[in-house]
């Protein structure tokens, strides 16, 4: 059994009355894309934060690299790579100055830091850009500046948190596609946070954290075998009334979502002409589709990812965020 | 270890770190970062001059022809010196102060801009964050300075090639000093409008007590007199005044009278440079200091 290369026993992390983390357990193995999705606030930036040394753990052991977190952060710094939620770059220096500085910061050698900023710049394509200032970059262009960055100094885990946070949907799936050229290329791990469901199939294998706490681990077929069958989508006028009647008659449990009923049923194709024969409420619209991570999300926590009030860590984590913007 | 080995053959292994060795790099690439953004910034290396040339030609002038009166120059009866002459050091001062205080502000913004997080991250000693933005911000000063030493026969001093090379270490020293003055203030700030407070309350007082528009060595009301004394930039102004106006042949009689006294002593420049050090390193502790506390 290869050891992992993270690994993470009963990490529990307090800010006074607040329970951001509250015990998670964790392996992530060499050479996989490792997701951590779940809603704002549900204490992935936390987890992440304390895993690349920027924050103390309250209680708990975490490995990054088979170093201690809290033993040797500097060990764990050197080897691991970077690519924060917020932009951290410098407008003023062009992307291959601002690949320089990280260079020197991380001591790569003089005989290869040339050579190693060009393939970084080349992974991301960015060689035609390199000599501009950054300030001229798109948002799309910066992220993927950072991600060379992040990857410059050979670090063994890349920690990405929220990496398409703010992008529009085609540069979020480029931005995938040069993620899994990195993978490749590098034989790096790469472990991430993203709150976007569909992103999560980009993974290997997720983890869906809710309220400080794992709900569910696996790759994201396993975890959509979570949810039997098929998504059935039903709108009609009188929603309450409706899921009263699917459990009463049907024996079924239908979960409110947005004013629309979701079913899960094991095969959609034969529930459709039960469910117009059988309900008494017209139904205005119907729709089934294979079980996507947001259902998965529902099944296991009862609310949707996107849709729910913000808890006071929410509003805590968001004050301060210049960034916030661009979610839903 | 083996199993990295194992999947990725080609790649360097993390190599053992370095931690001296690491921040003597960092320190060097984050002045050089300061320098390049400084070159860059071109309009402000002109914008930032519209100040001491402002003080220089229009307050010291305008000063000048009421303050020659009827003794003659400013030095005293039968000095040549015009009170423009006697400022120009004092400017060359101002310059340095306020790009030193303004070179540290850039930590504040590197702050709110998300990029300190890049350096702050990295496996190196907190001290190169705040040695190299010490050194940054004094280079960038020392340059802000020298280029007022080109004004110098525009209002009548004369400066030798000796007196220039003399200068500039001088100018250096001073601009370290503030520079680390800037940078322990800054070190301990989270936003930009607390900056800009402390700086107000700081940057200000700096110059006006120290002797770069008035004379010190004059019949100053006391309390004023000990405030002048306690200000580190009165060292850095009166060893520029000294060395400048000696340059240009003003008598060292007039300079005495002038120039800044400890209990009624005057001051030579050995001594005034050796108060800049010993400010220069206690302010460099303390913005290393601030930097240590973990964010």
């Amino acid at each position: 059994m290869p050891q992992p290369v993270i690994s993470v026993r009963d990490l529990v992390k307090t800010y006074g009355k607040v329970e951001a983390v509250r015990g998670i357990d964790l392996e992530v193995r060499s050479g996989e894309i490792f997701g951590f999705l779940g809603p704002n606030g549900a204490g992935k930036s936390t987890t992440i934060s304390i895993l690349c040394t920027l924050i103390r753990p309250t209680s708990g052991v975490a490995q990054v690299a088979g170093i201690d977190v809290l033993k040797d952060p500097s060990a764990v710094r050197a080897r691991i790579g970077l690519v924060f939620q917020d932009p951290s770059l410098d407008g003023q220096l062009t992307g291959r100055e601002n690949l320089d500085f990280h260079a020197y910061l991380y001591g790569l050698p003089a005989s290869t830091r040339k050579q190693r900023i060009d393939d970084a710049l080349s992974i991301v394509e960015l060689t035609d850009r390199a000599d501009s200032t950054v300030l001229t970059y798109s948002g799309g262009m910066r992220r993927r500046l950072e991600i060379a960055r992040g990857i410059l100094h050979y670090p063994q885990v890349l920690f990405l948190d929220e990496p398409t946070l703010g992008l529009d949907p085609q540069t979020r799936n480029k931005i995938w596609d040069y993620l899994h050229s990195v993978r490749t290329r590098e034989h790096i791990t790469i472990f991430m946070t993203t709150h976007y469901m569909d992103e999560a199939e980009f993974c290997d294998r997720i983890a869906i954290i809710d309220q400080g706490k794992i709900v569910a681990l696996g790759t994201p077929s396993e975890l959509k075998t979570k949810v039997g069958g098929d998504v059935v989508t039903i709108t009609t006028p009188d929603t309450a009334f409706a899921s009263e009647e699917i459990r009463r008659v049907m024996q079924l449990e239908a979960t409110q979502v947005d004013g629309t009923l979701l079913v899960e049923v094991p095969d959609s194709a034969s529930f459709m002409p039960r469910l117009f024969s059988e309900l008494s409420v017209p139904i205005t619209a119907v729709s089934a589709r294979r079980p996507s991570l947001d259902d998965v999300f529902l099944k296991l926590t009862g609310r949707a990812i996107r849709e729910q009030g913000n808890t006071s860590l929410d509003t805590m984590r968001n004050m301060g965020r210049i960034w916030g913007a661009g979610r839903r | 270890m083996t199993e990295q080995a194992l999947t990725a053959p080609t790649l360097p292994q993390a190599r053992a770190v370095n931690i001296r060795g690491a921040t003597m790099r960092a320190i060097y690439i984050i002045w050089k970062r300061d320098l390049i953004r400084y070159w860059r910034d071109r309009m402000r290396v002109f914008a930032s001059l519209a100040q001491p040339v402002l003080f220089l030609f229009v307050f010291g002038s305008g000063l000048s022809s009421s303050l020659r009166g009827s003794t003659g120059g400013f030095g005293g009866p039968g000095s040549s010196l015009q009170y423009v002459q006697f400022i120009f050091p004092g400017i060359i001062g101002m310059s340095v102060l306020f790009t030193s205080i303004f070179g540290a502000m850039s930590i504040v913004w590197d702050r709110e801009f998300g990029f300190l997080k890049e350096v702050l991250v990295a496996p190196i000693h907190r001290s190169a964050v705040a040695i190299g933005k010490t050194l940054g911000g004094a280079t960038q000063a020392m340059f802000q300075g020298i280029v007022i030493l080109i004004l110098a026969p525009l209002v009548g001093v004369k400066l030798t090639f000796l007196g220039v090379a003399e200068l500039i270490p001088m100018i250096f020293l001073f601009a370290f000093a503030l520079s680390a003055l800037g940078v322990a203030v800054a070190a301990r700030m989270r936003t930009m409008q607390g900056f800009q407070m402390v700086m107000n309350f700081l940057m200000m007082p700096l110059f006006f007590l120290a002797g770069a528009l008035f004379p010190l060595g004059g019949n100053l009301p006391a309390w004023l007199s000990v405030l002048t004394r306690f200000d580190p930039a009165s060292y850095g102004i009166d060893a520029l005044r000294r060395t400048v106006l000696t340059a240009s042949g003003v008598p060292s009689r007039v300079l005495d009278t002038l120039g800044l006294t400890i209990f009624g002593h005057p001051l030579s420049v050995w001594p005034e440079e050796a108060v800049l050090v010993a400010f220069g390193v206690l302010m460099m502790s303390l913005a290393v200091y601030g930097f240590r506390q973990r964010d």
